[in-house]
C-alpha cells in the first residue's frame, strides 16, 4: 500500500482540482465568487457539524445501552447530513469547483473552522452528553436566526436543520438534567464534564470580521447576539440538574485565536488523519 | 447464519411424547404461531433462548468490525450509509433481545452470559476488517449469508421471533446491496482498488461459508429444531444456495473465488466447492480467532463503562417518582 | 446493585390515520425516555405521527385458552406481545 502523503499539503487547491479532474467533474461557473467571508462562514457551520458528527459516530457499537447507541447514531447522521449541505453550499459559493467531499477530505487542520468544543475527545459518556448539550443550546439559536437569512439557500438549510437540532437539544438537555440529578456518581461525572468543557463555551459567542460582514449583509446574526438566549437555556437546565458552571474560567479561543480562525487543539489533526486517510493515500480514487 | 451451533434438546418420537407435546407439535405442523403465554415444551423454550440470544449477540458484536471503518469512510455519503447500516444492526440486536425476553429471560441476563463467554456469537465477527474493501465484502458476503438464513426464519414457529425477523428482513434489504455497490465501485476503480477488493474476497470467502455452521452430517441438533420450525433449512442447503448465488456475482465483478476446485456441476444444478477448514472454525468458536479478545473486550468495556449512566438514569427515575408521589400526597 | 431498565411496549400510529399498532419493545428508565427511545428506535424509516408507551408489566393479557382448552395457560409471567392484548384506555392519546 502507498504510504500516507504528508498531511501538510502545500497546495490544496491544486490537489482538489486534480481530484476533480480525475473524477471527471466539470468546474462550475462561480456565481458567488468574491465572497470569501461567506465561504468562511459556511465552512464554520459545516465544519462544526462534520467534526461533532465524527465524534458522536465514534460511539457506534460502544454506547452504554442499545437504545442510546441507536439514538446517537441518529444524531451523528443528522450532523453529517447538515455538514453535506453547508459544505456543499460553501463549495458552490466559493466557485472553485470544490464539493462537500473535497472540503471535508482535502483540507488540512489549519483550514478547518470548527469550534474547539466539538473536536474535544468524547471522554466518558458524561463529557459526550455535556459537550452535546452546550453545543446544541448554541446551535439551535444560531439556526433559528439563520432561518431569517437574506440568503434563501442558508434559510432553507437552517429550516431543515433546526428541526433535527431541536430534538438533539431536547435529548441532551433532558439527559444532563437526569444525570445531574441522578446518582451521586452520575452527578459527580456531569459536574466534572461541565467544569472541563466550560472553558470552551466562550468561543461560540466571539464576533470577528467575518461575522460582522455576515451580519451587515443580513446573512447571519452576530454570534454575540445569541448569548443571552444560550445563557438562559443553560442556566435553567443546569439549575434543574443541580450542577454549577464555574464562576471564573479562562476561555479558549476568545482572546487568542481558536478553531474559528483555524487554530485548533492537537486533537483535530488526529481526527483528520483518520477521516481523510483513504482520500490521502489514494489521491483521485473514486469510492 | 448468526446462530451456528445452537444446542437443542433431543428429538422425541411421537410415541414418547406427552399429550401436550403431541398437541404442540400438531400446531407447529399446521403452521400455527406459538405465542409467549402459551404452553410450550421446556426444550423448545430453552433452545429458542439460546438461538435468539446468539442471534442478538451476533448483531451487536457485528457492529464492531464495520464500526471500525465509520470514522475512515472515504466520502461523506459512504460514511452516512455505513453508519446507518451499523445502526440498523444495533436495532436488530434490540428487536431480538426483546423477542428472547418474551421467553422469560432478561436482556441483562443474556448480556451477562455473552460477557462471561457462556453464550456465543457468530464466528464471522472475529475476523478483522483491514481495508475499505472489507466493508464491501462484509455487506456482500456476510449480509448475503445472513439474509439467506433470515428470510426463511420469517416463517419460524415462534411468533415474537418471526415478527422480529420480518422487521429485520425489511430493514436489511439495503445492506447487501450497499456492500455490493462498494465492491462494484472498487472493481471499476484503480488497480490498487481492484486488488483490495480481491484481497477482501480472499479473506472473507471461507469465513462466510462457515457462517452456516458445520456440515449436516456433523450437526447433531438440527432434527429437533427443524421439527419445531425454529430452524428452517439445513446448514448444507443454505451453504449451497449461497455459493450458487454468489459465484455469478463475483464473476460480474471480475473477481476470482479463492477456490481452485470450484466448478459447476450440471447434474446437481449447483456448484461443487471446497469445504472451509472446520478446524479453524472450531478454534474461532472456542475463542482463538484473530479478533475474539478485541470484540468481546469492546462489548464488556462498553457495558462496564456505561454502568454509571444506566444506574444514574434509574436513580433519577426513582427520585422523580418519589417527588410525584409526595406532590400527590400534599395535594390531598 | 445495578437494576435493569424496565421493558416498555411501543405502539405507533403512522401517517395514514390507522390505529396505533404494536411495533415492538425496548428498555428505558421511565415513560418519557421510553417515548424518546421509541422515536429513535422505531421511527428511523417511516415517520410515525404518534407514539404510545406502556410498561410491559402493566399490561393485562387475555388468556389464550379459547384457542386450545387442552393447554394449561402458563400464568407465571406477564406478557407483552400484542395480538391478544387490549390497549388500556387510561394510556390516553399522546
Amino acid at each position: 500500500m502507498p504510504s500516507l502523503p504528508d498531511m501538510t499539503t502545500p497546495n490544496l487547491t491544486a490537489l482538489a482540482s486534480q481530484a476533480l479532474a480525475d473524477s471527471g467533474h466539470v468546474a462550475v461557473p462561480a456565481p458567488d465568487a468574491g465572497q470569501p467571508e461567506f465561504v468562511e462562514f459556511l465552512q464554520r457551520l459545516g465544519d462544526n457539524c462534520l467534526i461533532l458528527g465524527h465524534r458522536v459516530s465514534e460511539w457506534c457499537g460502544h454506547a452504554p445501552a442499545l437504545e442510546e447507541d441507536i439514538a446517537l447514531a441518529n444524531q451523528a447522521l443528522d450532523l453529517i447530513g447538515q455538514c453535506q449541505l453547508w459544505l456543499g453550499l460553501a463549495g458552490e459559493v466559493e466557485g472553485r469547483g470544490r464539493d462537500a467531499d473535497a472540503l471535508a477530505y482535502l483540507r488540512d487542520a489549519g483550514a478547518f473552522r470548527n469550534l474547539l468544543l466539538v473536536e474535544l475527545p468524547n471522554g466518558d459518556f458524561g463529557v459526550t452528553l455535556m459537550r452535546q448539550f452546550l453545543f446544541d443550546a448554541f446551535h439551535i439559536e444560531l439556526l433559528r436566526a439563520l432561518k431569517a437569512s437574506a440568503d434563501s439557500r442558508v434559510a432553507d438549510i437552517a429550516a431543515k436543520a433546526e428541526k433535527e437540532v431541536a430534538y438533539h437539544l431536547e435529548r441532551s438537555a433532558d439527559l444532563v438534567i437526569r444525570l445531574g440529578d441522578g446518582s451521586d456518581e452520575s452527578r459527580r461525572r456531569m459536574q466534572a464534564a461541565l467544569t472541563k468543557l466550560w472553558s470552551y463555551t466562550g468561543e461560540m459567542f466571539v464576533d470577528d470580521a467575518v461575522d460582522q460582514a455576515m451580519s451587515d449583509a443580513g446573512i447571519a446574526p452576530l454570534p454575540s447576539s445569541l448569548k443571552a438566549a444560550w445563557d438562559k437555556t443553560v442556566a435553567a437546565v443546569l439549575d434543574e440538574a443541580t450542577l454549577a458552571a464555574p464562576a471564573e474560567a479562562w476561555q479558549h479561543g476568545v482572546r487568542n485565536p481558536g478553531g474559528k480562525k483555524g487554530v485548533h487543539t492537537e486533537h483535530l489533526g488526529y481526527i483528520l488523519a483518520e477521516m481523510q486517510f483513504l482520500q490521502r493515500a489514494y489521491p483521485g480514487a473514486r469510492w | 447464519m448468526y446462530a451456528q451451533l445452537v444446542k437443542s434438546e433431543g428429538s422425541k418420537s411421537r410415541e414418547d411424547m406427552t399429550p401436550e407435546e403431541i398437541a404442540f407439535q400438531d400446531r407447529i405442523d399446521r403452521n400455527e404461531k406459538i405465542e409467549p403465554k402459551e404452553w410450550m415444551p421446556e426444550g423448545y423454550r430453552k433452545t429458542l433462548i439460546r438461538q435468539i440470544g446468539q442471534h442478538a449477540h451476533s448483531e451487536i458484536v457485528g457492529q464492531l468490525p464495520e464500526g471500525n471503518w465509520i470514522t475512515r469512510a472515504p466520502t461523506l455519503e459512504r460514511k452516512a450509509i455505513l453508519l446507518a447500516k451499523v445502526q440498523d444492526e444495533a436495532g436488530h440486536g434490540l428487536y431480538l433481545y426483546c423477542a428472547a425476553e418474551t421467553l422469560g429471560v432478561s436482556r441483562d441476563e443474556l448480556l451477562e452470559k455473552l460477557h462471561s463467554g457462556n453464550m456465543k456469537y457468530s464466528s464471522i465477527f472475529n475476523y478483522p476488517t483491514l481495508t475499505w474493501a472489507d466493508m464491501g465484502a462484509v455487506g456482500w458476503l456476510v449480509d448475503g449469508a445472513a439474509i439467506m438464513n433470515q428470510v426463511p426464519l420469517q416463517r419460524t414457529s415462534y411468533g415474537p421471533y418471526s415478527r422480529a425477523m420480518i422487521r429485520i428482513c425489511k430493514e436489511e434489504s439495503f445492506h447487501q446491496r450497499q456492500g455490493y455497490d462498494i465492491m462494484m465501485k472498487m472493481c471499476a476503480g484503480t488497480p490498487e482498488q481492484k486488488a483490495m477488493a480481491q484481497d477482501a474476497l480472499n479473506r472473507f470467502w471461507y469465513p462466510a461459508l462457515m457462517m452456516f455452521g458445520p456440515s449436516d452430517k456433523d450437526s447433531v441438533h438440527s432434527a429437533q429444531s427443524m421439527a419445531w420450525k425454529i430452524k428452517m433449512n439445513t446448514n448444507d442447503e443454505l451453504r449451497q444456495k449461497f455459493v450458487d448465488q454468489t459465484v455469478p456475482q463475483a464473476e460480474y465483478l471480475g473477481l476470482t473465488i479463492p477456490d481452485p476446485d470450484l466448478k459447476w456441476n450440471e447434474e446437481k444444478g449447483g456448484y461443487d466447492f471446497s469445504e472451509p477448514d472446520w478446524t479453524e472454525f472450531f478454534a474461532v468458536i472456542a475463542g482463538n480467532g484473530p479478533c475474539n479478545a478485541e470484540r468481546l473486550g469492546a462489548r464488556v468495556k462498553a457495558w462496564e463503562d456505561g454502568a454509571w449512566f444506566r444506574d444514574g438514569l434509574m436513580a433519577h427515575a426513582a427520585k422523580a417518582d418519589e417527588r410525584a408521589r409526595a406532590a400527590r400526597h400534599a395535594a390531598e | 446493585m445495578s437494576s435493569e431498565w424496565p421493558l416498555w411496549e411501543i405502539f405507533i400510529r403512522g401517517q395514514h390515520g390507522l390505529n396505533h399498532r404494536h411495533v415492538g419493545s425496548l428498555h428505558a428508565p421511565d415513560a418519557e425516555m421510553a417515548i424518546r427511545n421509541a422515536r429513535d428506535v422505531y421511527t428511523r424509516r417511516n415517520e410515525g405521527v404518534s407514539i404510545w408507551v406502556v410498561k410491559a408489566n402493566d399490561i393485562t393479557a387475555s388468556s389464550p385458552s379459547e384457542k386450545g382448552p387442552l393447554f394449561d395457560p402458563s400464568n407465571s409471567k406477564v406478557y407483552r406481545h400484542p395480538t391478544f392484548f387490549d390497549i388500556p384506555d387510561e394510556v390516553g392519546h399522546m
